[in-house]
């Protein structure tokens, strides 16, 4: 192992070190001079982008470096930009947000700077005990980060459920990885890929283990079964950290997910894809309709976004080519999507709990028309019409699952689709054909910083809905590491 | 001529969409005046340059006229390409004409939140004409979909009382019915491409592409069963959008809460979207599958015609009974196209413009009294002829319209739809007849109701007649209506080359089946040309 390989590395090094500076700095600045600090977070985030596009990329194929830990490749450069993007965008919308409810912002930035390190890792990871170490560095910041304000009630009770929930399934999955070592006698991805094609001669421990790891996977995205944290994680999470949790940590279990199953136990595909299909099915039905119901804002959002877990999930049933890159196409849109309609949750937050009901939309086109056709587009996006890109995000995974013949799964699909625009219009109807009374409304904060990260969002949703071709590309790049 | 040829479709399609734009950016949302002049210049703009469409297509040139193509996802096989032929110029002057009137009616209908409402109207005609334009089936889909948007907010803001359960019923019908239609789309592509191998069919290898001339090419080798299984997912998208008994019930509510101008559109135009999906692609596409559903769908279109006649019949609202007569007289349209021969798919076509100039009108005349009474109740009306008797006279036309009276131009369609009825079989013929006998009765009972007789009500005594803007917006339907009627035979022309393509594709897709095409083309040699037919038998009668 030469001194070169760590080359490749320096991303992550560089934003794990800015995450401790951060950390430091924030003492003396986490109260008072806490935009000075989301600055030089940002900027943090968008040297360790450049050192991404510099020196991460690929010259040729994927290349494994560090004792075969991690490989270098297209896959992991979209989703650690990715990361760095949501990151950003969260540091942004979240500055106000925290300063309003009385808290430093010091720690904030250093544990998103510290999760997004943690996802890099999980995207790149081409070991199983490097994807853990990742999966874990990620999932204790966000923990912390979802008790954040540490006051609340409520806040106090998601982290508590989410960090019980997720240590209960980080050991799932650590059991499911030993029982793959111990019948592969390996943790290198590449490794376990070989063995499982030749055909492994103590199938019934790794089939398993197999098995094992998607029950944790499956936690860590969020599907049913494994789904009952996120509504109480989601509603009592500050709102910015909801829209980051929703986003970032999601794509990059995906990305995880998809490196594992896609990459290294395709090979026994028959062995977990009965298990993904179910999920699949139940996660995209239970989460729409367990949406329907729901008056609290936050609450619905977060079954939105199990049901979206669900849609996604069926690239990887598919398991070909098209299911792997439309699912990285989807999990850019998606995050978008999701920062933009968190982010306005955020905005209209005025105080404590306020704006988080239903109701607390109404009239909202009247007194803010740009606030409330923005969210009209996201909302359009999320249930799936174009012309935005949640309607191209969904477009392809189907069109993959459809290809692999799972024609059945992907009518529950779309029927459920169908059904979400029935709770996403709920807003709409609130926001557009109610007056309000003028009494319950929820004030518009003004927020300069988080309304430019919102707009951002919407203008992407729209740009990737008319022309998707370029991202498509992008996505396309990452194949080749999952072997296709 | 070549900017044209290239830019046509692209200009009336968009011009909308810039028009809406202008408001939005443009105009503050006090100043109703301007956001009126620029909203009805832009339709006016549009309709315009939608009318050199009707002389320079060519009826002996290509399939495809005015063509626009680029890539869009190439790595997909997704283009963008628009392309017509005489059928979509046909609902595009339709359309364009429909969005104007429904603009220009609205000025004193409408008073709240007007910037919104002719922002949405126009975003919803860009919308329509990108689906009658689409030859690419992602583009088509887009459009599709986008249009329900704009009707939702029309339907939900400016409708009636129930204006939010209709909003959303009519968004998640077709929605279903659309996302369904979604996956036969898919199922289509890969056949053609890759093939669905996991349910054992292997694709045909050409390279991926949703560009819809290629595909019709490939209808003849789409096996059996996976066609029934498209057209079953298109059937019910389009289906829902006709709407074909019974998937109609989002329809009364729609039509009844929606706003004058939603009425007009939605059972001018989007209506015809899903006979428009039928002909363009279920009939050339899935032959094989058209072919036998012949057996149920032509009972379900019977159900159709009786029942929507029978109900419109029973009911006491006058809205409420235009509405559920075009449930009828869309159950001619579909009846007509799967009797799959030369004169029922004319009169299918014609008949969809017949039905969006006669009904549209028709919802335009209920809208003008309903604005001075608010009230829409036959019951509450009666011997108004006497105070209005201008309108009397316009909605005597329309209801002759409505029911088929020689000279009119519904009798031309129905007349023509009959014929291919009969030619498949003298029962589909017998129910149709009494269809439009059921028409008559319901459509001339309740105007004598309400135009005939003591002018009993007090409210009623000081109607105004109509005034000039009012006037306006009927008499191009009223002109249209007495042009098809007298002079049928340009219209027959121009739409003359889909109707022998459309029965070209389904008749060779059962070269083993020697009963239905010999005597498809016995039929369409047999009725060379129908058109000047009936026409002159309605002068005569004249």
């Amino acid at each position: 192992m030469t001194l070169e390989q760590f080359v490749p590395f320096v991303p992550e090094i560089a934003l794990a070190v800015a995450a401790l500076a951060v950390l430091l700095a924030g003492i003396p600045m986490g109260r008072k001079a806490p935009r000075a600090l989301a600055l030089l977070s940002v900027a943090a985030m968008a040297v360790s982008a450049i050192l991404v596009v510099l020196y991460a990329t690929p010259s040729a194929g994927p290349e494994v470096i560090l004792g075969g830990m991690l490989s270098v490749d297209g896959f992991g450069v979209f989703f650690k930009l990715l990361f760095l993007l949501a990151g950003a965008i969260t540091l942004l919308m979240g500055v106000g947000y925290v300063v309003r409810a009385g808290y430093g912002y010091g720690e904030f930035a250093s544990l998103v700077l510290f999760a997004t390190v943690g996802m890099m890792v999980m995207a790149s990871g081409a070991n199983l005990a490097s994807l853990y170490v990742g999966l874990e560095l990620m999932a204790l910041s966000v923990y912390i980060l979802v008790g954040y304000f540490k006051l609340e009630v409520k806040s106090n009770e998601g982290a508590v459920k989410y960090f019980v929930l997720g240590a209960l399934s980080s050991a799932i999955l650590l059991y499911g990885i030993s029982l793959v070592y111990g019948g592969l006698g390996t943790l290198e991805l590449g490794a376990i890929r070989d063995a499982l094609a030749a055909g492994s001669p103590s199938g019934r421990v790794v089939g398993l283990g197999i098995v094992l790891v998607s029950f944790g996977m499956l936690f860590k995205v969020a599907a049913v079964p494994f789904h009952v944290w996120t509504p109480d994680a989601y509603e009592g999470a500050p709102t910015p950290i909801t829209a980051f949790i929703s986003v970032a940590p999601k794509a990059a279990a995906f990305a995880m997910f998809l490196r594992l199953f896609l990459g290294a136990f395709r090979p026994a595909i028959g062995q977990w894809h009965g298990v993904l299909w179910v999920a699949a099915a139940a996660t995209m039905i239970y989460g729409n309709l367990a949406a329907l119901t729901q008056d609290n804002v936050k609450r619905m959002l977060a079954y939105s976004s199990i049901a979206h877990a669900g849609y996604a999930l069926l690239g990887i049933v598919a398991a070909n080519a098209m299911g792997a890159w439309s699912l990285l196409l989807y999990m850019l849109i998606y995050t978008f999507m999701n920062l933009g309609a968190f982010g306005f949750v955020a905005l209209l937050e005025s105080r404590g709990y306020a704006g988080e009901l239903v109701t607390d939309y109404a009239g909202l086109a009247k007194r803010a028309p740009a606030a409330a056709a923005g969210m009209l587009i996201l909302m359009l996006a999320l249930a799936g019409i174009p012309p935005t890109g949640g309607f191209m995000g969904k477009l392809y995974v189907f069109s993959a699952a459809v290809q692999a013949g799972y024609v059945w799964l992907v009518v529950i699909a779309v029927i459920m689709s169908a059904v979400s625009l029935y709770y996403y219009f709920r807003i709409v109807v609130q926001m557009y054909l109610h007056d309000g009374d003028g009494s319950e409304l929820a004030a518009l904060v003004r927020d300069r910083w988080l309304e430019i990260g919102i707009a951002a969002c919407v203008v992407v949703v729209l740009i990737l809905g008319v022309w998707p071709a370029p991202a498509l590309g992008w996505a396309q790049a990452g194949l080749a590491a999952l072997g296709f | 001529m070549g900017f044209i040829q290239h830019h046509l479709l692209n200009i009336i399609c968009y011009l909308p969409l810039a028009g809406a734009l202008l408001i939005i950016f443009g105009i503050r949302k006090e100043n109703t005046k301007a956001i009126k002049a620029v909203a009805t210049v832009v339709a006016g703009l549009d309709f315009l340059a939608s009318i050199p469409l009707w002389f320079l297509y060519r009826p002996d040139g290509p399939e495809f006229q005015f063509v626009v193509r680029g890539e869009w996802i190439p790595k997909v096989g997704v283009q963008y390409y628009f392309g017509v032929d005489g059928f979509a110029v046909l609902l595009i002057l339709l359309t364009t004409l429909l969005t104007f009137i429904s603009i220009y009616s609205s000025f004193t209908a409408i008073t709240h939140r007007e910037k919104e409402y002719y922002v949405f109207l126009l975003l919803l005609s860009t919308g329509m004409m990108g689906v009658f334009m689409s030859l690419d089936f992602v583009l088509f889909y887009v459009f599709w979909e986008v249009m329900l948007v704009p009707m939702y907010f029309l339907i939900g803001v400016w409708g009636g009382p129930r204006k939010l359960y209709a909003a959303i019923k009519f968004f998640l019908y077709t929605l279903v019915g659309s996302v369904l239609m979604l996956v036969g789309i898919l199922a289509l592509y890969f056949y053609n491409s890759t093939g669905l191998e996991a349910i054992g069919l292997p694709g045909l290898g050409n390279a991926a592409t949703f560009e819809i001339p290629k595909l019709y090419e490939i209808a003849p080798h789409i096996p059996p069963e996976l066609q029934f299984w498209i057209f079953l997912a298109f059937f019910v998208g389009f289906a829902i959008k006709v709407p074909m008994w019974p998937f109609h019930t989002w329809l009364p509510d729609a039509h009844v809460e929606a706003p004058t101008a939603g009425s007009v559109i939605l059972a001018g135009v989007l209506l015809k979207m899903g006979t428009y999906g039928f002909v363009r692609f279920s009939l050339p596409l899935l032959p094989d599958a058209t072919m036998k559903a012949v057996a149920w769908v032509g009972p379900l279109a019977i159900i159709a015609i009786i029942y929507g006649a029978l109900v419109a019949m029973a009911q006491k609202d006058m809205k409420k009974l235009v509405a559920y007569s075009s449930v009828s007289h869309m159950g001619f349209v579909m009846l007509g196209m799967f009797a799959l021969n030369a004169p029922g798919l004319r009169g299918a076509i014609l008949q969809m413009i017949n039905h969006g100039v006669s009904t549209g009108a028709l919802f335009l005349l209920v809208g003008i009294v309903y604005e001075r009474r608010h009230n829409r109740l036959i019951a509450e009306y009666g011997g108004i002829a006497k105070v209005m008797p201008l309108y009397a006279m316009f909605f005597m036309v329309m209801t002759m319209s409505s029911i088929g009276l020689p000279t009119l131009n519904g009798f031309i369609g129905e007349f023509t739809i009959l014929i291919g009825a009969f030619n498949h079989s003298w029962v589909w013929a017998l129910f149709a007849a009494t269809g439009i006998v059921l028409g008559a009765a319901y459509m001339l009972w309740m105007y004598q109701r309400v135009f005939f007789g003591e002018l009993t009500n007090e409210k009623n005594k000081d109607l105004k007649d109509l005034n000039r803007r009012e006037q306006w917006t009927l008499i191009p339907l009223i002109i249209l209506a007495f042009w098809i009627g007298l002079y049928p035979k340009p219209f027959f022309r121009i739409m003359e080359p889909t109707v022998t393509r459309v029965l070209e594709r389904v008749g060779a897709a059962a070269p083993d089946r020697p009963e239905t095409p010999a005597a498809l083309r016995a039929v369409s040699e047999h009725h060379e040309e129908p058109a000047a037919e009936p026409a002159e038998a309605s002068s005569e009668t004249e």
